[in-house]
Parts: C-alpha cells; structure tokens; sequence
C-alpha cells in the first residue's frame, strides 16, 4: 500500500515538473500578451487599420507633441536618423514622417527597427498604419533610402500626455539571413 | 556509554552492512550512505568556490589590477556564484535531508533510493563540465551567475554551452532529489507520525522540496531559451527578432527568489532544531512557525521582480513588488520571535550548534533588514547593484544557511559517526568563522552606500580601506574552514564516544536509535505517541 502512495506521490511530482518546465515557455507568450495589454514596456503595437484611421475625429483643440530618437545597436554601422525630430500633431489626424537610412558599406545589408514608445502609458493611443519597422529593410552596399512612418494619435489620448516619445532602435539582422536569400532579395530589389 | 559502540561490527553483519570498497559507494541506495557523500561533496564545493572567492578578494584588497585579468576576474565572480549556491549550499541541505528526514520520520529509508543513488552521482559530472570550461579557450562563464541575456546569449564565450548543461544536470539532480523528499514525508512516515507532529527541519524540507519542484523546471527552461537563442536562431531575448531582454530578468527572478528560499529554509528548520535542545524548552510557537514557513513559501511566488526595480518598470509594478517583498518581513518576524521566546528563561547552554544558531537568528536577521532597505523600490535605485547587494546576500547565505549548515554537523554529526567532536576546537571554529566573516562582510554594506559597483576588479581610491579589511576577514574566513576540515575528521577518527541522546535536551526521534546510527534504522517502523 505504501508503494502505491509512493508510486502516486511520484507521478503527480512528476506531473508538476513537466508542468512547471511548460509554464516557463508558457511565460514567453504570456509576456508578450501582458505587455500588449496594459501597454507597459512601450512595446507598440502591430499595424493599425487605415480605415479605422481615418474614421478618428481630428481633434483640433489639443496638440501634442511627438519626438523621434533614433539610436543604433553596439556595432550596426548604418546612418539612421529621423528627418524631423519632432512634429506637433492634433489627436486624430494622419500624420505621415520619413525616416533617412544609408548603408555605408560595401555589402548589402538587413537591418530590424524596433520601437518603444515613452511614456508607456499612451502605447494603446499611439497607431501606426505604415511602418518601416513592420518589415526588415535590405539596403545594397552604399544606399540610402527614406523610409516612412504613417501613424495617428489616438482621439481618446488621455489629456495629461503631451509629448510622446517615440524611439527606434536598429539591429543588424543580416546575419539571420542565409546568402542565397540575401542575393535573391537584392536582385529583387535591384529589378 | 559505549555498549553500542563496542559492536558496530556484529551490528552491521546482521543487518547485511554496506559493501566493501568503492561499489558501496558507486552502488548504494542507503540514504545514510548517499547523505554522507552529498556532506563530502558540498564542502569540496565549498572549498572550492572558497578558493574562487578569496582569488576575488586578494584583487581587491587593494586598488589597481595586480594579481589576475578583468576576465579572468568576472569568471571567479560567476563561478564562485554559481559553485556556491549550486554545488555548496544546496547539495548540502539535501545531503542534511537524507540523513535525518527517514531517522526523524520513523522511515527505514528514503521513498526511492535508486533514484536517491542517481540523483546524487549526476552531480559530479554537471560540476565537471561547469568546472572544466575553466580550463578551455575563452574561458568560463562570465556573465554573473545571473547570467542576463543578451551577455549571457550574444556575448558569451563557447563555454556558455557547457554552462547551460551543466545546469540542466544540476536542475534534474535537484528534482529528483526534491521528488525523494516529498514521497519519503508523505507516505514513509510512523504510525502515528502525523504532519504536525513531524519535526520543523521535516517541515521546511517538505516545503523546499515544493519549492523545488515549482521552480527548478523553470530554470531549466529558461536555459534551454537561452540554449535556442544561441545556437539554433531563435529570439527568446533578442529585440531584433522580437524578443524581449527584460522577459529573461522575469523567467529568471521567478526561479531566482523562491531559489534563495530554497536556501535558507531547511536552515530554518535545523535552527528550529537546535535551539529547543540548547534552550531545554520545547520550540515556541510550533503552529505559527509551521504556517510562517508556508506563508514565506507562497509569497516568494510574487515578489521576484524587486530583483529589477531599475529596469524600467511601471510605477503600478514597483509599488506592488514593493509592498509584496516587506510583507514576507512579517512571517520571517514570527520566525525571530519565536526563535528569542524559545530562549526566553530556558536553561540554556551554549556548545557549537547552539552558538552557531544564536548567530545565525542574530546574522541572518540583519541580513533581513538590509533586505528590507533593498526592497524600498525608490531608494533601491540608489542601492542596485552596488555592494550593498553583495552584503545583504552574503549576510543571509553566509551567517544564514552556512552557519546553519555548521551548526546541523555539529549537532546530528555525534549520531552520524558516534564520536564527539573536540568542543574547544569547534569554539575556535566558531569564533573565528564569526570574526572573520563579519569582518569580511559588514564593511561591503559601507561601499555599497558609497556606491561601489560589483563585479568590478578594480576601484576608486576612496574605497580601499573597507576593502582592504573585507579581504582580511575573508582570508580568516576561508582558511578557518580548513580547522572545520580537521576536527570533524578528527571527530570521525578519534573523538570521545557519544551517548545515545547526545544532547542533554535532544528530543526526537533521530534521537533513540544507538550512536552511530546503524546502517539500518527503523526497519519496524517506531510508535509515536
């Protein structure tokens, strides 16, 4: 009889084990959902509807005002820059800004944007309907290329938030790739 | 006296003793046995992360880079953590556990000792591969035993990959052995052994044991993340693939606190052991220390993003871990008073296991304290990751769960062996572990309010002084630990027979059978009344 409570004792262990090493990964998603609901980390989120866009009131009242910081990860050589650093925007109007990049070397390179706004707290009034950070960018050896951003502020924006801050950082993601691919995709690009 | 003594011997024949040889080592399944070799184990461990930790302390016993490389230097800090926590203080408590659960619950041996057996031989192996990237190119592990990504990922030496196995052993080891316990307390236990009746280090054990298994999967999985990340292009922690760096400070810390309970609760138990004894009075407040232990259990589930207050979290988030971290002060208070009201007016004496336990509810409670200021979120900005850190945890590890290690051998070694150890030579032990480690630590809690960073080999001028005293102490710390060497081998070998009882005011049932334990012990199992 004690063996059979041993035995029970064990494989029930033995089932919080695996369940504990699942609910470990499980974290991976739940962050991201966590996040994404309550906006925290700055992590904005993914492509917003044009049509819901364009269906927000501008409200001609208020303005707010948005910066762009742009910085580059440790050794990613691109020139990156904002070609406004700032813009005085009305909640609900589509505003569209461009962002400059230049490859400065001689190979052809991918880079990833990745945003964060500030502060986190106006991330669920802050849609971007087109941005270069949706997708990586391939630039050929020396190119330069503007890139664009279309987002509105939401009219809900709450009114103590005047100034959002919206910053990028550039990774080098060339490696992920495989060289055929890279070659593929720059003779696309190059067509 | 000495009947029992006389005659181990026919004992051991009768009861079909242990094999000669290393097969009685390499093959046993005795919970006596395998406990013995997790005690031998852990103080190698001990040694040799001691080693790690005075190279450390030699370097900084005076400003500028003079003994060893900034590299090299960020190894020792890594390895000493991780040999420390891994291989010293926890082998040891399971080691504790072996030994005295199935003594102390009435049992004739652990629930599962195949498994024990196993559990047990993994461990020199993930401490080889951990420890043999010391001699590989690139060099070990670097990254704080942390090990944060991306420096952990990105930036890591070759050897980040024996590190991740070597962990992964280490987790399963801990997991059966955690598995082993939980199975031996609920279902081996005498008749008549109810759960409130079982001993506190019992109690503290059972709910490590909880704690382990929650917890130890979650590092495992964590490393295996980081494992993906660097060799088969995933982005657990990679922002530029849409990973997050601040989710592996999450994944980490909610294995890294309830880890740190993992450490001191069994030491709260043997405490919990050892002061009745010495106090001749049974321990104060069985129940609330019982339900204090689970409480701490619980709250260490959510409080673990005090670790990273600075890393940009909420105003939402800081206060709730704020508040949640000085509540788990409550519980531990229990524990303290409890502890004093023990002593309160009991007849107390004061041998090597009780002085090490006066010290540790002295050491470890300002231990608690200097956790307390950590945990005051705003001001923890001021405290992060300065030496302030580093003092606060080495009071609690230190004068916490190695003393109460010490003073578990000091107490049960007498019904391991059924030999005393030399009293006046455990005194000096004492003491000088006292003088030294004091001297080694406090003067960190005055550096890190200067604001002296960790981690650093090399520093500014205006901290000498108290760095120079720290590795004074550390020095007499370190090479006391070799007097601890000689007199429980000296104990083992030639010390003075011991009783059955031990202790004038031992209570309990590790306490009935003759000295030393038989190989076998409890084979009927013992009424408790």
């Amino acid at each position: 009889m004690q063996n059979q409570n041993t035995k029970r004792t064990v494989v029930k262990s033995v089932f919080a084990v695996v369940a504990m090493f699942g609910f470990g990964f499980a974290l991976v998603p739940l962050y991201d959902v966590f996040c994404d609901i309550t906006g925290l980390n700055g992590k904005t989120s993914g492509p917003y509807s044009e049509a819901k866009a364009q269906a927000q009131e501008r409200d001609e009242s208020r303005q707010v005002r948005v910066q762009f910081i742009t910085q580059n990860n440790e050794s990613m050589p691109w020139e990156f820059k904002p070609v406004d650093y700032q813009v005085e925007v009305h909640p609900g109007e589509i505003i569209e800004v461009d962002f400059y990049a230049r490859n400065p070397t001689s190979n052809p390179m991918v880079a990833q944007a990745v945003p964060s706004l500030s502060p986190s707290e106006g991330t669920d009034y802050f849609h971007k309907t087109e941005c270069f950070c949706f997708t990586r960018q391939l630039l050929k050896a020396g190119e330069e290329v503007l890139m664009p951003l279309r987002f509105v502020v939401d009219e809900a924006l709450p009114d103590h938030l005047g100034t959002l801050t919206l910053s990028y950082t550039l990774f080098d993601q060339t490696e992920t790739l495989d060289p055929e691919e890279l070659e593929e995709t720059t003779t696309q690009a190059a067509l | 006296m000495s009947a029992v003594i006389d005659n181990p011997s026919h004992d051991d024949h009768e009861h079909h003793g242990p094999t000669k040889g290393i097969a009685r080592w390499l093959f046993t399944t005795n919970h006596k046995d395998i406990g013995s070799m997790y005690l031998w184990f852990s103080f190698a461990m001990f040694l040799v992360g001691g080693c790690m930790a005075l190279t450390i302390r030699a370097e900084l016993f005076q400003p500028g880079l003079q003994l060893v490389e900034p590299e090299f230097f960020n190894q020792m800090t890594t390895m000493h953590g991780l040999i420390m926590v891994f291989g010293a203080v926890m082998p040891a408590f399971v080691g504790l556990a072996n030994w005295m659960i199935p003594m102390m619950v009435g049992a004739p041996d652990m629930a599962l000792p195949r498994m024990n057996n196993w559990s047990f031989w993994i461990l020199p192996f993930a401490f080889g591969l951990l420890l043999s990237t010391l001699f590989m190119e690139g060099g070990a592990p670097n990254f704080g035993w942390t090990f944060y990504a991306p420096l952990s990922t990105t930036y890591a030496p070759d050897t980040v990959t024996y590190f991740i196995f070597g962990v992964h052993m280490m987790g399963i080891s801990s997991i059966m052995g955690a598995i082993n316990v939980i199975a031996t307390i609920l279902n081996m236990r005498a008749p008549g052994m109810t759960l409130m009746k079982m001993p506190l280090f019992v109690w503290t054990w059972l709910i490590t044991a909880f704690l382990l298994i929650a917890v130890m999967p979650v590092l495992a999985g964590v490393v295996t993340m980081m494992l993906m990340d660097v060799h088969f292009g995933t982005s657990f922690f990679d922002a530029a693939g849409g990973g997050d760096p601040v989710l592996f400070q999450h994944i980490f810390w909610f294995f890294g606190h309830p880890e740190v309970y993992i450490m001191i609760l069994p030491a709260f138990g043997v405490v919990s052991q050892i002061i009745p004894t010495f106090s001749r009075k049974p321990l104060f407040g069985y129940h609330s220390m019982v339900y204090a232990v689970a409480s701490i259990a619980i709250l260490s589930f959510i409080v673990w993003a005090h670790h990273m207050f600075t890393v940009g979290m909420p105003l939402a988030g800081e206060l709730f871990f704020m508040y949640a971290t000085m509540l788990i002060a409550v519980p531990t208070g229990v524990k303290v008073f409890n502890w004093i009201t023990t002593m309160f007016r009991g007849s107390l004496t004061f041998e090597a296991p009780m002085l090490f336990s006066v010290a540790f509810v002295v050491l470890f409670t300002i231990g608690g304290f200097s956790g307390l200021m950590l945990a005051i979120a705003p001001s923890d900005f001021q405290y992060h990751d300065t030496y302030f850190v580093v003092a606060h945890f080495h009071y609690v590890l230190v004068p916490g769960a190695i003393f109460g290690i010490f003073a578990a051998v000091y107490y049960w070694l007498p019904k391991w062996c059924g030999r005393m150890y030399s009293e006046p030579l455990a005194k000096a032990h004492f003491w000088l572990s006292f003088i030294g480690m004091n001297l080694a630590f406090f003067p960190m809690h005055f550096l890190g309010l200067a604001g002296m960073p960790r981690r650093i080999p090399d520093y500014a001028l205006q901290f000498a002084d108290f760095n120079s005293i720290s590795s004074v102490g550390a020095f007499i710390f370190g090479a006391t630990q070799l007097l601890f060497l000689y007199l429980v081998i000296k104990a083992i070998r030639s010390g003075e027979p011991a009783t059955d009882q031990v202790w004038e005011g031992a209570e309990g049932l590790e306490w009935t059978v003759s000295s030393p334990a038989p190989y076998h012990t409890f084979s009927t199992p013992p009424e408790v009344k």
